[in-house]
């Protein structure tokens, strides 16, 4: 394992920590829009605001350690994606922008006219920004972004490979929300709330796996490189993904929250590491290896020390805070019971 | 042409976005400080006004943190989106900063969400001491970004090869510490660090400075407003010096921004300090010359030779009326808060010997503080403005210029239209929010604001 194996892999820890926390946080805006005027809904939003409150800013730094991690570490590399992917991660920034401005924004609305307005806009913002994450997940993996960052504005990222990627997003954030909302509803004791999301979060669950399986058709005709891996070496990750899906699946129609959350996760994981394996030793498929779009190696050994850093300042502390919005008196009502 | 436009654009683009994130940056560094005084003030005085004006606070900063964290965001992307030559050829350089800034951004974000829904959950002590981490982490993040900044002006940490077939830079020997510890650092970091407490502090005593304007004299106005005024006058009375000391660094690291911002057509020993005026032709036109001064501040001594425009070739000198105009800009507005801060500094020893003296008696004081909230933003933009249009035109001094940095991807003026559509729009949702907020707290007298999922039922 050579040093740029190790950045290489430092990186893929905040591609992983993203789709898992950040897909949480996105899916959750989903299901805020999927809510609509129902009966169900305000009681919903209230518990959206509960369990991504305290953690959304957090899992968004996931995806600022990404980029930093891939313009420090692969420079070359980072160039060429922007160039190539302009478009979409235009589309990507103000997504993320209009959401964290209108969750904050919503939390404070005077008005319910105000509230969903601003609703409006976090709740659809969290549909697209993941929608387009996975099509510029989709435009690299199957070698449509060339080394030196001349590839097309527009069809370089509308490829079969960058919509199943998309539509893969949006999927597995809302799967991955359910799952989380669904038990943090129940630990809240709203028991109706969670039986609501989790019979809904089964569907998602089941049409995300159809697609998943589906999915292998237009990656076939897409990139070979890229299917040839992930029927290879990729194939354990995909199959341990299925194994946990289904599990997942089991769990939420017993009820089972918390383990449905943890299988819901695994399967989530499971994907987009089954996807980073087929993505080794290629930065961009098919056009830039690793080592290929390494930069120096003293800063290789300084991004190290700072993934060190991190693991004794930040991770404790996102630990902490995990415990914190798991524990009983964090998951219930607002600001409750004066304590002065 | 189009990659002139496109050069504009992307220019005005990474302006705007800066421009915009550098105010709320100023909260989310300073403000909890700020929180964090009249917080233990409230735990240890056993002050409910206090404590509330804390709570009020942090809620307030929810929505500050919130519009600054995702503003900062899109500038992490335009930095490869607008400038990726720069990105890709000087990333391993200047990126361990920004990495180690990501790190920073984890623990100030962790412990905002804690800190935030810790009220009334955490033990009071507990609570209290979780805005340490912000703290910190608040001023280690200006020193990460300040040294991105400080090195795009004094270049350090890597030699360059000879050129690659196509003209573009090569990179060696990248050294990773001598690119952080570049020869600017300290200067920049210090300024900023400082301008952003003078920021936060000037604009949230203005905020009860109106509220005592229209009557609303009380003790939790009194107290909103003398927190955070503390803690700007020290930053204002202190910013002249870090100022200056940042400037005698100009004349070697960056002579033509120099001469941009003193005017100077020609090189000169016992050059004038120009007030005001335009350079026309390499003549200052309707400016008062002050014999001297100009050698005096910017080299020390009155025999010294301030550098003059003339000294460089036309294409790598900076616009130097918009330098020029923008540093004394900054310089009247940093005056006049340092007069600012020593009148009410004055007015509130005067009450302190003499309890009969209220230091917030009358309306000019209060006035002048409101002026002082805005002059603060303005000190803060134009002195951006300086620095950054000083640098001109080059994005790495003396080695890389914009031109050669900005993307190839074509029609930028769309992403600085919906730049411009979203954070006007984004800019007045969040003052509404905040005055929305402000309303309903005098009107209910609650700390809590509930949010109003409930459908009405309609009618």
């Amino acid at each position: 394992m050579t040093l740029v194996d190790v950045i290489a892999a430092m990186l893929f820890v905040g591609v992983l920590c993203y789709a898992l926390f950040g897909g949480a946080d996105f899916g959750s805006g989903i299901w805020d829009l999927l809510a609509l005027d129902r009966p169900e809904a305000p009681a919903l939003r209230h518990q959206i605001d509960r369990s991504i409150g305290p953690v959304w800013e957090a899992n968004h730094v996931w995806l600022i350690y990404v980029l930093v991690f891939l313009w420090t570490g692969f420079p070359e590399g980072f160039g060429a994606i922007v160039t190539t992917l302009y478009v979409p991660w235009l589309f990507v920034g103000l997504g993320i922008v209009l959401r964290g401005a209108g969750f904050a924004f919503r939390k404070f609305a005077a008005s319910w006219r105000s509230a969903r307005l601003y609703g409006v806009v976090f709740a659809t913002s969290s549909l697209i920004t993941p929608f387009f994450l996975g099509m510029i997940a989709g435009a690299i993996a199957s070698g449509r972004v060339p080394a030196d960052g001349s590839g097309s504005l527009v069809t370089s990222w509308t490829g079969p490979t960058s919509w199943v990627g998309g539509v893969l997003a949006v999927l597995t954030c809302t799967f991955l929300a359910g799952a989380f909302l669904a038990a943090d509803a129940d630990r809240a004791g709203d028991d109706h709330l969670a039986a609501w999301v989790g019979r809904r979060t089964l569907v998602v669950g089941a049409v995300t796996g159809v697609v998943a399986v589906a999915a292998i058709v237009p990656i076939e005709l897409d990139s070979e490189t890229l299917a040839d891996r992930l029927q290879g070496r990729g194939a354990a990750a995909l199959v341990a993904s299925a194994l946990s899906g289904a599990a997942s699946l089991w769990l939420l129609r017993a009820q089972r929250w918390v383990w449905a959350r943890v299988t819901a996760a695994l399967a989530v994981a499971a994907i987009v590491v089954g996807w980073g394996v087929a993505q080794y030793p290629d930065l961009l498929t098919d056009s830039l290896t690793l080592e290929e779009a390494a930069g120096a190696r003293a800063t290789q050994i300084g991004l190290v020390v700072t993934f060190a850093f991190a693991a004794v300042t930040a991770v404790p502390a996102m630990l902490w805070l995990f415990v914190l919005v798991n524990r009983r008196d964090w998951a219930v009502g607002e600001e409750p019971g004066d304590v002065s | 042409m189009l990659a002139l436009e496109n050069l504009m654009a992307a220019r005005y683009q990474m302006a705007l976005s800066l421009g915009f994130h550098i105010v709320l940056s100023c909260f989310g560094v300073a403000f909890p400080a700020m929180i964090f005084v009249v917080h233990r003030r409230g735990l240890r005085d056993d002050d409910r006004t206090a404590l509330d004006l804390a709570h009020k606070w942090a809620k307030a900063a929810a929505v500050l943190f919130a519009v600054g964290a995702v503003s900062g965001t899109i500038l992490s992307f335009e930095m490869g989106l607008l400038w990726p030559e720069l990105m890709s050829t000087f990333g391993d350089v200047l990126g361990l900063p920004f990495a180690l800034e990501g790190i920073a951004f984890f623990v100030e974000a962790i412990f905002i969400g804690i800190y935030l829904y810790g009220w009334n959950r955490l033990p009071p002590k507990v609570h209290l001491w979780t805005l340490i981490p912000i703290i910190a982490s608040g001023v280690f993040g200006t020193f990460c970004v300040l040294a991105v900044n400080a090195w795009m002006n004094a270049p350090a940490g890597f030699e360059l090869g000879p050129p690659a077939a196509d003209g573009s830079l090569v990179v060696t020997d990248v050294d990773p510490l001598g690119a952080i510890f570049n020869g600017a650092l300290w200067q920049q970091f210090t300024h900023m660090l400082v301008a952003c407490y003078m920021v936060a502090g000037f604009l949230t005593a203005a905020v009860y400075a109106v509220g005592m304007l229209r009557g609303r004299r009380d003790h939790h106005h009194r107290l909103g407003f003398t927190v955070p005024f503390a803690f700007a006058a020290v930053g204002a009375l202190i910013q002249p010096v870090i100022g200056h000391v940042a400037g005698m660094r100009l004349a070697s690291d960056q002579p033509s921004k120099l001469a941009a911002m003193e005017l100077s057509a020609h090189p000169e020993a016992r050059a004038p300090l120009w007030l005001g005026g335009v350079l026309v032709d390499d003549e200052v036109r309707f400016g008062i010359p002050i014999p001297w001064l100009g050698s005096l501040i910017s080299r020390s001594g009155i025999d010294r030779t301030v550098p003059g425009l003339s000294e460089f070739p036309v294409e790598d000198r900076p616009p130097a009326n918009v330098v020029h105009f923008a540093f004394q800009t900054m310089i009247a507005a940093g005056i006049a808060m340092v007069l600012i801060s020593v009148w009410f500094g004055w007015r509130w020893w005067r009450a302190r010997r003499d309890p009969a003296s209220d230091p917030f008696r009358g309306r000019w004081i209060l006035r002048a503080t409101v002026a002082a909230g805005v002059l603060s933003v303005v000190a803060l933009e134009a002195g951006w403005t300086t620095t950054e249009v000083g640098r001109q035109p080059w994005i790495v001094f003396g080695v890389m210029r914009v031109e050669d940095a900005v993307t190839q991807a074509g029609n930028i003026w769309i992403s600085l239209v919906a730049i411009v559509v979203v954070y006007s729009a984004m800019t007045v949702a969040a003052a509404a929010v905040l005055r929305g907020m402000a309303r309903r707290w005098r009107e209910s007298g609650d700390v809590d604001l509930p949010t109003p999922y409930e459908i009405p039922e309609r009618r």
